[in-house]
């Protein structure tokens, strides 16, 4: 890396504040032309807030920005893209029912007539290795092609600055070395990009400076590949680690039985699943990995019983199930705790007493004689809020009320302090500090020690690595057969993910 | 002739009958494509008709009878556009507090307006072409707003498929936090949309106490507008087949009374209730998220949009 490169944007004591929490606080660091910067830091350290005063949809309190030497305060995205900022966003911002060339032509300013821009994008997917069909439509492409959509719209306009936000989260392995050959050759171009993650081994290997933030501030900065994972990841947390601890458990006998299990997706652009078997043992944790958007909430919904199947397809210690609904499946000892945490783990309007008692009843016994027993159901919520230091002023306040780690907690723990025999949850740790998730993955392998089968369904690998004896992955609504753990590589399980997706390495290098 | 019925002059009518149904539906068919679901279509109906009749009587013109009924559907639907727009109402509420609030204040509005006569437009002199038998009375012995109103499904369908404008209205109807990231104003373009429909809503309602009528009579849309909107559905959000769910529609109206006055066998209530028996079933089949998938609906439809952080 060539140092003494000038300079292209540089950030001078940037703070934003928003009603109770200030996002950043005097955030101040510089990017040089052509170089690959990594902004990291923990979900809500201010990473989102900062790079989207870059991109001009949140104005800085105060500080300034440079761009070039100039001053920059772009009032509006379409500012930030004339100037040359381009944004590739995390949650992807595509319009699903309209086709690729519709959507990279609402990313533009001035976009040619459409079969121009078809040629055009073909063009530009050809040449980084990014193959795109500008017709399809957008809901029918998996994660990978989407985010090529996103890329490909910011090509377009030759950006000086690509900032990337989380773009590794939905690929798999091998889709992101084909990412970073591309970032390689914009950088290689002379391409500045601006690469957020908490992701440390892609930061090692990408990235040539980066700025850590924690709490809004500035707290290092750091030459990724001088340093391990683990020191960036105590820069990032501010305190020394504890990897969980896992006690080595007996399997018992088959808890959880699923067979050839084929249900149509209740969702719009969803994935149906297609002949999913696998079993789970008493005390064994399977973890469940695959792109977003390859039947996972369906997974998940076939499992709690808010979609049904043929009795036999799905057995709780050995007895068919599949028929029942969530409430009988509860009866039977199966609780699950689902992603959305807000409509659908919990009602955000209602306090957390009550959501106790909206999956606790049952297995609990907070009801009798059709009355609810609230003396009970507060003394079960209070035990939650105890059991996994959910931070709340008491049972009382609204699920909306509370932060998503928090939340979180709340909910996991609802569903393992019934006493389950069988638990599955879908993305345990989504959007939760470093701190909660490794209590809540404590709390599930506890579980699994005591002897409950529990299926982990996760996009994040790294997680089901540490916590699960065998895995497994959703692939189009297919799930590949399981296997232990111990001994898989990094290579096979992109395979099991499904490879690359038909990607092809970058091809031009000039 | 069928049974005592005219083909000719049933096609004919029916193309009259279909224009306020035709334009209020191409209306909230914008309204709709921007994501936002507006029921008060019967309110600014009636709201066009009672405003349309009134400037028109007072100024003796026609035209200007139709302006003003664009603009009472217009500022009705600010209404709507300021409750949910700016102050996050519910848009079911709202839009059917707007029906609510339309039909009474129209109907105190047109107190003075009872037994006179608007002044009226003639067709649109096509000259010889008129005189062809059958095509001249089914095509060319119309006024203009017939002719209007199909014109504005080839706009609205132009402007939607291949321009710009359309383009981005169709994004904030998909998916309006993405619309908002890419930084367009989610909120100012559907404003503008509610607008564009409160003004062909009232269109429709000038035309019925202008044209069809043609006079003031309180709760003179009848139900047009829940048709309209029932149109909207039915054409899964196709301009064209909105022209085509409106002549169905307004078909249907204008068979039933000429089988009346046929004394056809038939009940005319079975008639009477098909448009909505119609339009039951394609909301059930609507409420299934898949059904509404595969009907293509806007996603964020009906949704409010908060600008997150």
């Amino acid at each position: 890396m060539n140092t003494s490169a000038a300079e292209l944007l540089r950030i001078e004591g940037v703070t934003k504040a928003y009603p109770g929490v200030v996002a950043n606080s005097d955030v101040s660091f510089t990017i040089r032309e052509g170089e690959v910067h990594a902004l990291l830091g923990e979900n809500g350290a201010g990473k989102s807030t900062l790079v989207k005063m870059i991109y001009g949809l949140v104005k800085p309190d105060s500080g300034a920005m440079r761009l070039r030497g100039v001053a920059y305060a772009p009032a509006e995205p379409r500012a930030a893209r004339a100037a040359g900022v381009a944004m590739v966003f995390q949650h992807f911002s595509l319009f699903e029912a309209l086709n690729v060339a519709e959507n990279v032509a609402l990313g533009m300013e001035n976009p040619p007539p459409m079969r121009e821009l078809a040629a055009r994008i073909r063009a530009v997917s050809e040449e980084y290795g990014l193959p795109l069909d500008p017709a399809r439509q957008v809901g029918d492409l998996s994660a990978g092609e989407r985010q090529r959509v996103e890329i490909i719209r910011c090509l377009l306009q030759s950006p000086k600055l690509l900032i990337m936000d989380e773009p590794t989260s939905v690929l798999t392995p091998q889709e992101v070395e084909i990412l970073f050959q591309t970032l390689r050759q914009l950088k290689a171009e002379g391409t500045s990009i601006l690469y957020i993650s908490h992701k440390l081994e892609e930061i090692r290997a990408l990235c040539d400076e980066a700025t850590v933030l924690r709490r809004g501030k500035v707290v290092a900065t750091c030459t990724p590949r001088d340093r391990t994972a683990r020191e960036m990841a105590e820069m990032m947390v501010g305190a020394t680690l504890t990897p969980p601890e896992r006690r080595a458990t007996q399997k018992g006998a088959v808890a959880l039985g699923v067979s050839d299990l084929s249900v149509a997706s209740p969702i719009p652009f969803g994935t149906s699943l297609k002949g999913v078997s696998f079993t789970v043992a008493k005390g064994e944790v399977l973890g469940i990995a695959g792109v977003a958007g390859n039947g996972q909430d369906e997974l998940l919904l076939a499992l709690s019983g808010e979609l049904t199947s043929a009795p036999d397809k799905v057995r709780i210690d050995s007895r068919p199930v599949g028929d029942l609904g969530p409430v009988e499946r509860r009866r039977a000892g199966l609780v699950a705790a689902p992603e959305e945490r807000l409509g659908h783990a919990a009602a955000p309007n209602m306090s957390l007493t009550e959501n106790a008692l909206l999956s606790g009843a049952v297995r609990q016994g907070l009801v009798r004689r059709g009355f609810i027993d609230w003396a009970a159901t507060e003394r079960f919520a209070t035990s939650i809020i105890r059991a996994f230091d959910v931070r709340t002023p008491g049972p009382q306040v609204a699920a909306r009320a509370l932060s998503g780690g928090n939340l979180q907690k709340f909910v996991v723990g609802r569903e393992l302090l019934q006493e389950p025999s069988v638990i599955v949850i879908n993305q345990p740790t989504w959007g939760v500090d470093a701190a909660a998730a490794a209590a809540i993955r404590q709390a599930i392998l506890d579980r699994a020690a005591a002897g409950a089968a529990v299926v982990v369904i996760s996009q994040d690998l790294d997680e089901l690595l540490e916590i699960a004896d065998s895995f497994a992955a959703l692939n189009a609504g297919q799930l590949t057969r399981p296997r232990p753990v111990e001994g898989l590589t990094i290579d096979e399980i992109g395979l099991m993910m499904g490879g690359a997706h038909g990607m092809e390495v970058a091809h031009h290098a000039g | 002739m069928f049974g005592g019925i005219d083909p000719t002059l049933l096609i004919a009518s029916l193309m009259v009958a279909s224009v306020p149904i035709l334009l209020a539906a191409v209306g909230e068919l914008v309204v709709e494509k921007a994501g936002v679901l507006n029921l008060g279509v019967e309110g600014m109906m009636i709201m066009g008709a009672i405003c349309g009749f009134i400037t028109a009587v007072e100024t003796g013109s026609p035209a200007l009878g139709f302006v003003g009924g664009a603009v009472g559907g217009a500022v009705l639907s600010l209404l709507f556009a300021v409750l949910t727009q700016v102050l996050q109402a519910n848009q079911v509420a709202s839009g059917l507090a707007l029906t609510l609030f339309g039909l009474g204040l129209s109907s105190l509005l047109g107190q003075g307006y009872v037994g006179i006569k608007p002044p009226l437009s003639k067709p649109v002199p096509f000259g010889p072409l008129a005189d062809i038998p059958v095509l001249g009375r089914i095509f060319f012995s119309h006024d203009a707003f017939v002719y209007m109103s199909v014109l504005s499904v080839v706009g609205v369908w132009a402007v939607l498929k291949y321009t710009r404008l359309g383009l981005i209205l169709r994004a904030v109807g998909e998916n309006h936090d993405a619309a908002h990231a890419l930084g367009y104003k989610v909120r100012r373009i559907r404003v503008l949309a509610i607008l564009f429909g409160g003004a062909m809503a009232g269109l429709g309602g000038a035309y019925l106490s202008l044209i069809r009528v043609p006079q003031w009579v309180d709760g003179i849309t009848a139900g047009a507008g829940w048709i309209a909107l029932a149109i909207v559905v039915f054409a899964a959000w196709q301009p064209w087949r909105a022209l085509l769910g409106a002549w169905l529609f307004g078909g249907i109206s204008v068979l039933q009374l000429n089988l009346q006055a046929a004394q056809a066998g038939i009940p005319v209530e079975y008639l009477s209730m098909s448009p909505y028996l119609i339009t039951i079933l394609v909301l059930v089949i609507m409420s299934s998220r898949r059904g509404r998938a595969a009907l293509s609906a806007p996603a964020c439809l009906g949704q409010n949009f908060h600008a997150a952080r």
